[in-house]
């Protein structure tokens, strides 16, 4: 049961990030839809590596790897800001609707 | 079931919920930077829960990463947001109705699967120490995939700092860029703002070098 319970709140955190990667304008937001959603898998991950993988050292293996992908994207969402707002000077996806720059 | 154990499981169950209501407040609260620490609340509510399920490592660098993540983020927001504070409320969305759907279809397959699928009850044993074993992990039978995701980082950095520099792939990054016009109906470009208060690139942020 605590397991199952886990899961749904590791899954409302995916929706709620997936809710705001689609809905939201600025850049940074966005990013902070995509961390949610990796939130959430890391919290089901955890949860099935405590309760229902026996405490196998690979499973947090797993998550080291799920804050590595976490890093990466802070980082290269943060360089991709920098770098359209000097281009473009642009932090909303709407300031971004032609290829060419 | 113990004292221990009870307190254990209510606290899991309040830092759980708590990380939902503060993930639902990001995107609910007019000012980015309390959005920024509304992230970091669920972020540290989930790295409770996992240093309550036995993760306590794991959990606490999520804490540590997260923290200093999100000062980052809100320093960003001021940097180069519109409207960071929230001062004059606005709505910043797009597509609210596909979102909404989305997020909730994502939720309602995800927790569908989580309830209805069968896990086998394995529980870590409480007298292992899960930590002191990750480390034996990282460093013994599985340093080839940490020392992945160290080059990982390291490429991650080269690249960042090339998407960001101020000399860009091509040549000066600042070049030919065309600030935001003050009335959305103006077309953009480097005279958008004839004043000389903002004449030039970089009128809008503080990104003047």
């Amino acid at each position: 049961m605590e397991l199952q319970l886990l899961l749904v709140v590791s899954a409302a955190l995916f929706g709620i990030g997936v809710y705001g990667a689609l809905s939201q304008q600025t850049f940074v937001m966005i990013m902070m839809g995509i961390e949610l959603m990796l939130n959430g898998a890391m919290l089901a991950g955890v949860a099935l590596w405590g309760v229902s993988g026996a405490g196998a050292p690979k499973g947090q293996l797993l998550i080291v790897i799920i804050l590595t992908v976490m890093a990466v994207e802070a980082a290269l969402g943060f360089a991709l800001v920098i770098g359209i707002f000097r281009t473009r000077q642009a932090d909303m996806t709407e300031m971004l609707d032609e290829l060419q720059g | 079931m113990t004292d221990a154990a009870l307190v254990a499981d209510v606290a899991i169950w309040l830092f759980g919920g708590g990380s939902v209501v503060a993930a639902w407040l990001v995107f609910r609260t007019d000012s980015m930077v309390r959005a920024a620490y509304w992230l970091l609340a669920s972020f540290v509510a989930v790295g409770m829960v996992m240093v309550l399920l036995q993760a306590r490592f794991l959990g606490l660098v999520l804490v540590l990463m997260m923290a200093g993540e999100m000062t980052i983020m809100a320093a960003f927001m001021v940097m180069f947001m519109m409207n960071p504070a929230g001062l004059n409320p606005m709505s910043m969305v797009h597509q609210h109705t596909t979102a909404k759907v989305a997020g909730v279809v994502a939720f309602a397959g995800l927790a569908f699967v989580g309830l209805v699928a069968e896990f086998p009850d394995r529980p870590v044993d409480p007298a292992s120490e899960p930590t002191a074993e990750l480390g034996e992990e990282l460093l013994g039978d599985s340093m080839l995939i940490f020392e992945t995701a160290g080059v990982t980082l390291l490429a991650t950095m080269i690249g960042a700092i090339a998407i960001a520099g101020k000399r860009g792939r091509f040549g000066n990054a600042q070049e030919g860029s065309a600030p935001p016009p003050v009335d959305p109906d103006a077309p953009a470009g480097p005279d958008a703002h004839p004043s000389p208060m903002h004449g030039g690139h970089g009128g809008h942020g503080g990104m003047h070098h």
